[in-house]
């Protein structure tokens, strides 16, 4: 979980299953990346464990992290990409179907908090690297084989 | 913190055996597919954070060749097998005896990529079935999966299972080289296997080992 202000831009790399969330303001220019690896931290059996790595309790931190810098929830605006299926397999549980659902269970956290998602490049199957520009408000997802796109 | 903290010196060097004799068998095998010397390292065992798993593959940015299987039976975990670009062309014109093969422009010659995929079967099915003759488990591997990605997306798919337990993970790595590379890139190739948290029990008493 990072936080960032223009002219700064905030990057992560190699993101599969993962789900890379982008909450930002417009007018303040400061935006926050959080890092999802898992749906639901019900599933974590460690105590304490890591917030930033669900998509619920991950959320909320950043929203609470944003707060501190001085953004409301109320301004807050989404972009998001990943959450790819990497490899399919007939043996697997459901654990490994884990991309779609890091992106439903980001999605159910969103709408929870009424936070718009402007934009989203989600599932597939490959890896993508993302870097948020605070200025323009633009999400660059770069991928091997498909080249770059901008949302 | 996590199952990691229980973890003691003479635990890694029975993983280091581990990786010590699957992948010698492994290199064996490629040795006899090659027709050449194929030289190895010793394992590196070590508990580390995911981000210096990724870093030990070549960074998270990194393209790389992977072979990877899920190990489903008495111990489970997600073995990889990680090849740069540049190597895996390497081997597939070696193996097809096509020089024109290259990971350049998609899309990639079928037969090459089936070569590879075939090759990833036949190394980490010699690691594992040796794995499984030293420890006396009933493994069963899947269907190898190739994908030609950033590691830090292949890799991650391994750490599902221990991301739920921890924020560590511990991962036997082989590293071998050609023996005929003299262009000095150093590793050539790598195998992680990645044990399911509960699965390390299961692994050290199969051995004897508390």
């Amino acid at each position: 979980m990072n936080m960032v202000k223009a002219p700064e831009s905030i990057r992560t790399s190699g993101l599969g299953s993962c789900v890379g969330l982008v909450l930002y303001d417009q007018e303040t220019k400061k935006a926050g990346l959080l890092h999802v690896m898992l749906p639901d931290s019900g599933i974590s059996k460690s105590e304490p464990f890591n917030h930033a790595k669900f998509a619920d309790t991950g959320v909320d931190e950043l929203i609470k992290k944003l707060a501190q810098e001085g953004v409301s929830v109320r301004r807050l605006k989404a972009k998001m990409a990943g959450g790819a299926q990497m490899f399919q397999f007939n043996m697997m549980r459901d654990t490994m179907r884990i991309g779609p659902r890091n992106v439903e269970a980001v999605k159910f956290q969103l709408n929870q908090f009424k936070i718009p998602l402007i934009a989203e490049d989600v599932g597939g199957n490959s890896g993508r690297t993302i870097e948020f520009d605070p200025e323009t408000s633009k999400l660059h997802v770069r991928t091997v084989n498909q080249g770059e796109k901008v949302i | 913190m996590g199952f990691e903290t229980n973890i003691k010196p003479y635990h890694l060097d029975v993983l280091k055996e581990i990786g010590n004799i699957g992948a010698g068998h492994a290199a064996t095998a490629l040795s006899t597919l090659l027709g050449k010397a194929v030289d190895m390292q010793v394992p590196n065992v070590k508990v580390v954070s995911f981000n210096d798993i990724m870093d030990m593959a070549g960074g998270s940015d990194e393209v790389v060749v992977s072979v990877f299987l899920r190990i489903e039976g008495e111990m489970t975990g997600s073995m990889f097998f990680i090849l740069s670009l540049r190597q895996a062309e390497r081997f597939i014109r070696s193996l097809t005896k096509d020089e024109d093969f290259s990971f350049k422009c998609p899309p990639f010659s079928e037969v090459g990529l089936s070569a590879m995929q075939e090759m990833g079967n036949i190394l980490s099915g010699s690691y594992l079935s040796s794995l499984s003759d030293f420890t006396n488990l009933n493994l069963y591997p899947s269907v190898p999966a190739l994908s030609i990605d950033m590691v830090g997306a292949i890799i991650s798919y391994g750490l599902i299972e221990v991301s739920q337990v921890s924020d560590y993970a511990i991962v036997i790595d082989t590293a071998f080289i050609d023996s005929e590379d003299f262009d000095g890139e150093g590793i050539n190739g790598q195998f992680f296997l990645l044990p399911d948290p509960e699965s390390f029990i299961v692994l050290f008493k199969s051995l004897g080992v508390e």
